[in-house]
């Protein structure tokens, strides 16, 4: 995994609230066996316009995307953080963000910061000049206005985030816990295990 | 011990351990994985040389991409049939028992895994689907995950969480006539908005939950998600056992009085607090449909298309007038005036067979109205398409003008060839009338299934209770 450390780039100031999973990457950009180059397909419906928000020559590319409330409800497709991240995101601003969604993305190295509505419009106005830099050991956003924002982050989070750490690989480091849960689990609840593969 | 939720219980009895920040390694009992959501997880096991823990708490079937038409196990659009080829090619490699495009039982995944009596009281169990909070109606903590986190509890059996907030949702009273487990799930999700859950997992309580079957309580589940919920919950009760009991995979003999006397052990305690509690008045509730693109976008369907000036929130006002425009309707409009051009039934929501008793109820001795070009009967699954047709639901059904279906996802989304035309309007049991949703430029209305029987024979969205008097 990539590790984040900080970032500064173009923020796409898109600022819709409840977007959907759906509206991320609708359901035909689903039928593939890869992770990559999803990003075709990233916000298809939106971007039939073609002055959409998404595909300007400052915004292509973009690092960054300012979001609205909610962002990300819907289904659990992975495939939402991997468009997005095929676009070029690796941070996306909101007042809030679904659970699922949120749990995906970070298992993509993107971050998603949480900030009130008011921080956020101002950094949409902001971002319209300015880059925005987002930096993750110090939990702040800043731009060269002087705009400082600071935000909360997970601390499990943030350690595998910098680290660029691989989920699967830490947790079988506790390998043994899970061999003798595993063991208790046949003694204490033995109708749980054998339930596929024999009938 | 302090009185405990149905939530902590599930979740006490499945920690494997808690890191230092807080984060729970917490024991998966049943991983349900279909085509869409694991070619990709499975790779990255065989990048990693990594295998399948545990095979036996593992259970495949294809559902999203399968079409319901006749001769449907030879899939025409090449994507869609890689990705079942791929399923069952990589249940091969690794040892997964699948059921496979063509078998007696494929079906929703989330129809197939209670069923199956896969889905037990008392277990965690996830999938790569967000409706996996329908298993929630038997007592499990069910919850969609992500793609990674597929391969992580492939490879470990165990998911790293952050526990969530208690929410119970009691609903009181008693449902009036034509009022089924649909209109629940939707008042629910009109009740606390599509994000309003969201950090939380829900327990279902209150008299409507336990006079409403598992199978209804299967379709308020399911929905929980659309609140934004991270699971449902119905404490599991003497319907709960009676449903699983003698199903192909639910324990035997003396297995089975063993997790009886344990599943009797998990409903709340008396006086066990929740972070929040919401309560409706099931007496309250009327058939409800949707008129915009979010599922907190419900009416009365005796009601009107509201105006998008009539919310307080300047967000909400803007995304109503949206929706609004994509809907093609216009404020002021009676619901029951909105006519529609397709009808489905069907899903993860409404697949089951007393959605199929519920709809044919409607459409016995009626027909197809002339302006309904498309009105599909979809089973959840071939055991539930067997017993609707050993009822002769199959025939009300066709002699109806419905089409009667093989068993999938059909036409909930836009990934098989089941598809509402772009600019037409369906009358729809499924679960999200997002934009695009049931394929570009679909307008989706979320009913119930006798609600959207009603919409087929009459050819508009109409009150069932009269239809029915």
């Amino acid at each position: 995994m990539t590790p984040f450390t900080t970032i500064t780039g173009v923020a796409v100031p898109f600022g819709v609230a409840n977007v959907d999973t759906d509206v991320i990457i609708p359901a035909r950009f689903l039928k593939t066996i890869t992770r990559s180059g999803l990003g075709a397909g990233a916000f298809a419906t939106l971007r039939d316009d073609p002055a959409n928000l998404f595909d300007t020559v400052r915004n292509r590319g973009a690092p960054i995307l300012i979001a609205g409330d909610n962002f990300g409800c819907g289904s659990s497709r992975e495939h939402a953080p991997w468009a997005l991240a095929d676009m070029g995101f690796r941070v996306v601003i909101a007042p809030s963000f679904a659970d699922i969604f949120a749990g995906n993305a970070y298992k993509n190295s993107m971050l998603l910061v949480v900030l009130p509505q008011d921080q956020i419009d101002r950094l949409m106005t902001a971002a319209l000049d300015v880059d925005l830099t987002i930096d993750l050991e110090n939990q702040v956003v800043t731009t060269t206005y002087q705009d400082r924002f600071a935000f909360a982050v997970d601390p499990f989070r943030k350690a595998a985030l910098l680290a660029g750490q691989d989920e699967i690989g830490l947790t079988l480091t506790m390998a043994p816990a899970i061999t003798a849960f595993e063991a208790r689990l046949a003694g204490d609840r033995p109708w749980v295990g054998g339930a596929a593969g024999r009938v | 011990m302090a009185p405990r939720t149905l939530y902590a219980k599930i979740w006490d009895d499945h920690v494997v351990t808690t890191r230092p920040d807080g984060t729970a390694l917490v024991w998966i009992d049943r991983h349900l994985i279909h085509e869409v959501t694991t070619p990709q997880a499975f790779e990255g096991l065989r990048l990693a040389e990594r295998k399948v823990r545990r095979p036996d708490l593992t259970l495949a079937v294809p559902d999203h991409n399968v079409p319901t038409t006749p001769g449907r196990t030879i899939i025409a659009d090449p994507q869609s049939a890689l990705q079942v080829a791929t399923l069952a090619a990589n249940c091969v490699e690794f040892g997964i028992e699948h059921i496979a495009i063509d078998a007696a039982a494929q079906g929703i995944v989330h129809i197939v895994g209670p069923e199956q009596g896969f889905t037990l009281p008392g277990t965690t169990l996830v999938c790569g689907d967000s409706h996996t909070a329908t298993h929630g109606a038997l007592g499990a903590l069910a919850f969609g995950i992500g793609t990674s986190e597929v391969e992580h509890v492939f490879a470990t059996q165990t998911l790293l969480l952050r526990r969530s907030a208690a929410m119970e949702v009691r609903i009181t009273g008693r449902l009036g006539f034509g009022i089924t487990a649909k209109d629940v799930a939707l008042a629910v999700v009109g009740a606390l908005g599509s994000g309003g859950g969201t950090g939380h997992v829900i327990e279902f309580t209150g008299a409507v939950i336990r006079e409403l079957s598992v199978e209804g309580r299967m379709t308020v589940c399911n929905m929980a998600i659309e609140a934004g919920a991270r699971a449902g919950l119905v404490a599991p009760d003497a319907k709960t056992f009676d449903y699983l009991r003698g199903r192909a995979r639910a324990p035997d003999g003396a297995a089975w009085d063993a997790a009886v006397a344990y599943w009797s052990t998990l409903p709340s305690d008396a006086g066990a607090t929740f972070d929040r509690t919401v309560t409706l008045d099931g007496s309250e509730i009327a058939p409800l449909v949707t008129w915009g693109t979010s599922p907190e976008d419900v009416v009365a369907i005796t009601g009107c298309v509201p105006s998008a000036t009539s919310f307080a929130d300047k967000d909400k006002r803007a995304a109503a007038a949206k929706s609004l425009d994509y809907m093609g309707l216009v404020a002021g409009t009676p619901m029951a005036d909105v006519r529609v051009e397709n009808v489905f039934i069907g899903s993860c929501t409404n697949g089951r067979i007393e959605d199929l008793r519920a709809a044919a109820a409607v459409a016995r001795g009626r027909r197809v109205a002339a302006g309904v070009r498309q009105a599909l009967v979809v089973p959840g699954s071939g055991l539930v398409r067997a017993q609707a047709e050993a009822e002769g639901l199959d025939r009300v059904f066709i002699d109806a003008g419905f089409e009667w279906r093989e068993p999938g996802c059909s036409m909930c989304l836009g990934m098989n060839p089941d598809k509402v035309p772009s600019g037409e309007r369906c009358a729809s049991t499924s679960n999200r009338n997002f934009v695009g949703r049931q394929g570009p430029g679909a307008r989706t209305h979320l009913l119930s299934p006798a609600m959207a029987a009603a919409a087929a024979v009459t050819g508009r969205l109409t009150d069932v209770r009269e239809l029915m008097a």
